[in-house]
């Protein structure tokens, strides 16, 4: 059978679906973190899936770059506050980390 | 300047990289120590950037591996290792409300997946051929004409973020 749009769409929504799952029910921080890397690199797949079976040689490229500088961007700034929150609460457990003020 | 020619991938290159990249996913999302995780994330983007060479674009899979790897999964390390007292490689992080999460991933994978394969797409063909020559220059010159806006707006953001970052994660104030 040939590898059609299908199969890469359909990598791309297991990558989602453990992103999310990462993100809703790990406790630490870095790990939610990891899970939000899962689901922008499946945003990317569906983009250049679509971008090659589409016929639209370079848009989904480029909006597949951008995708990569914002998350860049994205890690550098959550991790700082993450080690931030270490630096405060002494952990990085979600759940624990719940108070505005002190 | 090479004749633009058309290569064949074998089918199981896909199978081989779409294995790689999810096993790993899975792992990130189930393993329960932070390091194992940080590791099986590597695997994961490099998949990743080989269904990206699969998909006709190799300038961004090489990016992938640059940024990815050489950025993020270091920063994510310096975070596992800066955010624990424990000297010890262990490092572990618990699931909350494990059955609940996993229920409504479930559901989420299969209407995706459903909606994927039940849906007639438009362009469900084979699709653009692989070609053996880069895309690197039709990137270029798109940035700096159809796309110029955008790329100066995410210099700015990048700069921003790095400043910003910086600054938030400065020990004295």
């Amino acid at each position: 059978m040939h590898i059609t749009l299908t199969h890469y769409l359909l990598v791309s929504a297991a990558l989602f679906s453990f992103g999310v799952f990462a993100v809703i029910s790990k406790r630490n921080a870095i790990i939610v973190l990891m899970g939000i890397e899962l689901i922008l690199n499946s945003a990317n797949i569906n983009f250049l899936a679509f971008s090659r079976f589409g016929n639209l040689n370079m848009e989904g490229q480029m909006a597949a770059i951008f995708v990569i500088i914002l998350a860049a961007a994205e890690a550098a700034i959550a991790l700082a506050i993450v080690l931030n929150i270490f630096k405060r609460f002494n952990t990085v457990n979600v759940d624990e980390v719940s108070t505005l003020k002190d | 300047m090479e004749t633009l020619s058309t290569l064949t991938t074998p089918d199981w290159l896909f199978y081989l990289f779409a294995v790689i990249t999810v096993a790993s996913a899975a792992f990130v999302a189930f393993t329960k120590n932070v390091v194992y995780a940080a590791f099986a994330l590597l695997f994961t983007f490099f998949g990743v950037a080989g269904l990206y060479v699969l998909l006709n674009s190799d300038f961004l899979a090489v990016t992938q591996i640059l940024v990815y790897v050489g950025g993020i999964l270091v920063l994510i390390l310096f975070g596992v290792m800066l955010t624990n007292r424990s000297i010890s490689v262990d490092i572990q992080s618990e699931t909350l409300k494990f059955a609940p999460a996993l229920i409504v991933t479930a559901a989420l994978l299969g209407t995706l997946a459903g909606f994927y394969t039940v849906t007639d797409w438009f362009f469900g063909g084979p699709g653009a051929e692989i070609t053996a020559t880069s895309t690197a220059p039709n990137i270029g010159n798109a940035l700096v004409t159809t796309h110029a806006l955008p790329f100066e707006v995410a210099s700015v953001v990048l700069l921003v973020a790095l400043v910003g970052a910086a600054m938030i994660a400065r020990r004295d104030k």
